[in-house]
């Protein structure tokens, strides 16, 4: 039975990729976060230790796989703590893959990394720059990480390193773009409507089955089943967006994210302003990679219950 | 003949254009919301259409002399002399392609930088075909057979002044190489009419002291180029030019095939010119 090690398992994410994995595939799982995992099956292990700790270096003695679901992210986290973390975390969990020749490397990024920008190619390429930094400091975990990983994958060639960008990711998990659709009411700027790209989680967690597969190596966009403005999602979830001017927006949201009113940073704003969307023809010719979910599925994906 | 005649004349010369079916008849790649992959909709389009018909056939009473040349299906890189402080020529350029062929064809306009930007423009020009001007989007739209227009000339066209009317400003060559690269034909379009509609003197020391490329001034209130004046515009569509080729050639020798399109469309003009009775009519 081949062993795994998947980063931040109690996420929902990581959940359901894990029962993929387990139930489907007959991996082992051992699960490395900081966070309990309640009503977890008796047969995933569960280190809750921190990947800079010694002990979690131990956990990589007969793993095949390493699958890293990227960065860690708690808008009310102090930013040094988690730079650190996800940081000197992802260097440490390379340094141990390589110690103890850990075949596979899977790093779950996001397609985020390339940064939402007025002249940005409608279809953003693999080798497309990562500026997503430049605008919102905010961002720079996400994009050192990927950055850290690419680098990995050029200087270990002895083990198959896959970075994974999907887009936004939608379905019962808790993050930004599935949060934001679940708002009865979203803030919408007034006079913007960029096009987006979403993909069922499911369809992630296909992806990330791929990756594992023997030979795979690479940078690869993961993209869903098509494009779409943000207005037409909204209506296809029934929702109306509250209309907000872009100058005040930024002030707006930042005072309400003070307060606790909000839990979206201000730098998410430009992801409802400009276009970030990426080409997948890469994984879908190398990986053999196609969304199952179409479009009006994968939308009505943030109604399931988690 | 009085200016009443005229007018009516014009509602005579005018055809009902259906732009319902037009709209129906375009080919698009959309998928199951109506939107193509770069966020055009039949829906939205129609609506502007309307405008834009009443822009080319009463407003500019546009005439387009040529149009057969325009292939019906395929990709293909429209190529024309850019000016009038407005982009009005691009307008009249889409419009003419999509009203007076048998079988209409959108043209999508490579648009500046600072449009998605703007808000409402931002994404109604999506909606409307036109793209933001990348060579990876212009790349992309020939690959998936669809009609680029560019203006070689640039900003160098547009804000041209008067004093400059009709006379080709230099050729970028970026759209040869990407022309050759998808194996492209290049069909020329020498357009009459914009280069008077905003006649423009350009400011160049107070320009240069704001630190913007150029200032053109119109001499009749607000003085900046915000209204045409109702000049005629004539399309002349000349016909296709193939290049073929290495897209990865030395700069040299892009820049004879460019020239070729350049003097192709230079004297397209001088007969345009020639031909026309007057600037109004």
């Amino acid at each position: 039975m081949k062993t795994i090690v998947i980063t931040g398992i109690s996420g929902r994410l990581g959940r359901i990729v894990a029962r993929r994995l387990h139930h489907e595939l007959g991996w082992k799982i051992v699960g490395l976060d900081r966070r309990p995992m309640p009503g977890r099956p008796k047969d995933i292990d569960l280190h809750q230790v921190d990947l800079r700790s010694k002990k979690a270096r131990d956990v990589f003695r007969d793993a095949d796989a390493l699958l890293h679901l990227g960065v860690m992210h708690d808008p009310r986290a102090r930013a040094q703590e988690l730079y650190s973390w996800n940081i000197t975390g992802t260097t440490k969990l390379l340094e141990y893959c390589q110690a103890h020749a850990v075949p596979k490397v899977v790093l779950l990024s996001s397609a985020n990394v390339y940064g939402p920008r007025p002249d940005n190619p409608q279809f953003l390429t693999e080798d497309a720059p990562l500026l997503a930094a430049q605008r919102f400091p905010a961002m720079r975990d996400l994009v050192e990480i990927d950055h850290l990983v690419s680098t990995f994958l050029w200087k270990a060639r002895e083990l198959e390193t896959v970075i994974l960008r999907p887009v936004h990711i939608i379905g019962p998990v808790h993050n930004a773009p599935s949060n934001y659709l679940r708002i009865p009411r979203p803030p919408v700027l007034l006079g913007f409507d960029p096009m987006v790209q979403l993909v069922h989680v499911l369809d992630v967690a296909e992806a990330i089955v791929q990756a594992l597969a023997p030979g795979r190596r690479g940078i690869y966009n993961i993209v869903g089943p098509g494009e779409v403005p943000l207005s037409a999602i909204l209506a296809e979830l029934g929702r109306e967006g509250r209309w907000i001017p872009h100058p005040i927006a930024k002030p707006l949201l930042r005072l309400a994210f003070t307060f606790g009113l909000s839990s979206f940073p201000v730098a998410e704003l430009d992801f409802i302003r400009y276009v970030c969307m990426v080409d997948g023809r890469r994984a879908s010719a190398e990986l053999g990679f196609r969304p199952r979910f179409g479009l009006r599925e994968t939308i009505r994906a943030v109604e399931e219950a988690a | 003949m009085g200016l009443l005649d005229r007018l009516k004349q014009l509602r005579r010369s005018v055809p009902d254009d259906d732009i319902g079916s037009r709209t129906q008849a375009l080919v698009v790649h959309g998928n199951e919301f109506g939107f193509d992959p770069f966020g055009m909709s039949r829906a939205h389009l129609a609506s502007v259409v309307t405008v834009a018909r009443f822009v080319y056939r009463y407003y500019f009473r546009a005439q387009t002399f040529g149009i057969e040349n325009l292939p019906s299906v395929g990709r293909v890189v429209i190529v024309a002399n850019h000016s009038g402080q407005l982009p009005f020529d691009a307008l009249v350029i889409g419009s003419a392609c999509f009203l007076e062929p048998p079988q209409p064809r959108l043209v999508r306009a490579m648009v500046e930088f600072f449009v998605p930007t703007v808000p409402f423009a931002s994404y109604l020009f999506a909606r409307w075909g036109q793209i933001t001007g990348t060579p990876e989007n212009c790349r992309r739209l020939l690959e998936a057979d669809e009609a680029v227009l560019v203006f070689p000339e640039g900003a160098r066209g547009i804000s041209k002044p008067f004093s400059k009317r009709y006379q080709l400003a230099e050729f970028g060559t970026g759209f040869m190489r990407l022309a050759t690269e998808a194996r492209a034909p290049i069909l020329p379009i020498a357009v009459i009419g914009a280069e008077e509609q905003a006649p423009a003197i350009n400011l160049k020391v107070i320009a240069k002291l704001m630190g913007i490329p150029s200032l053109p001034i119109v001499p009749y209130p607000p003085f900046i180029a915000a209204v045409p004046l109702p000049v005629k515009y004539r399309l002349h569509v000349g016909e296709l030019m193939h290049f073929d080729g290495d897209p990865d050639d030395d700069d040299e020798v892009l820049a004879e095939k460019v020239k070729s399109v350049r003097h192709r469309i230079q004297s397209m003009i001088h007969m345009g010119l020639a031909g026309r009775k007057h600037i109004f009519w």
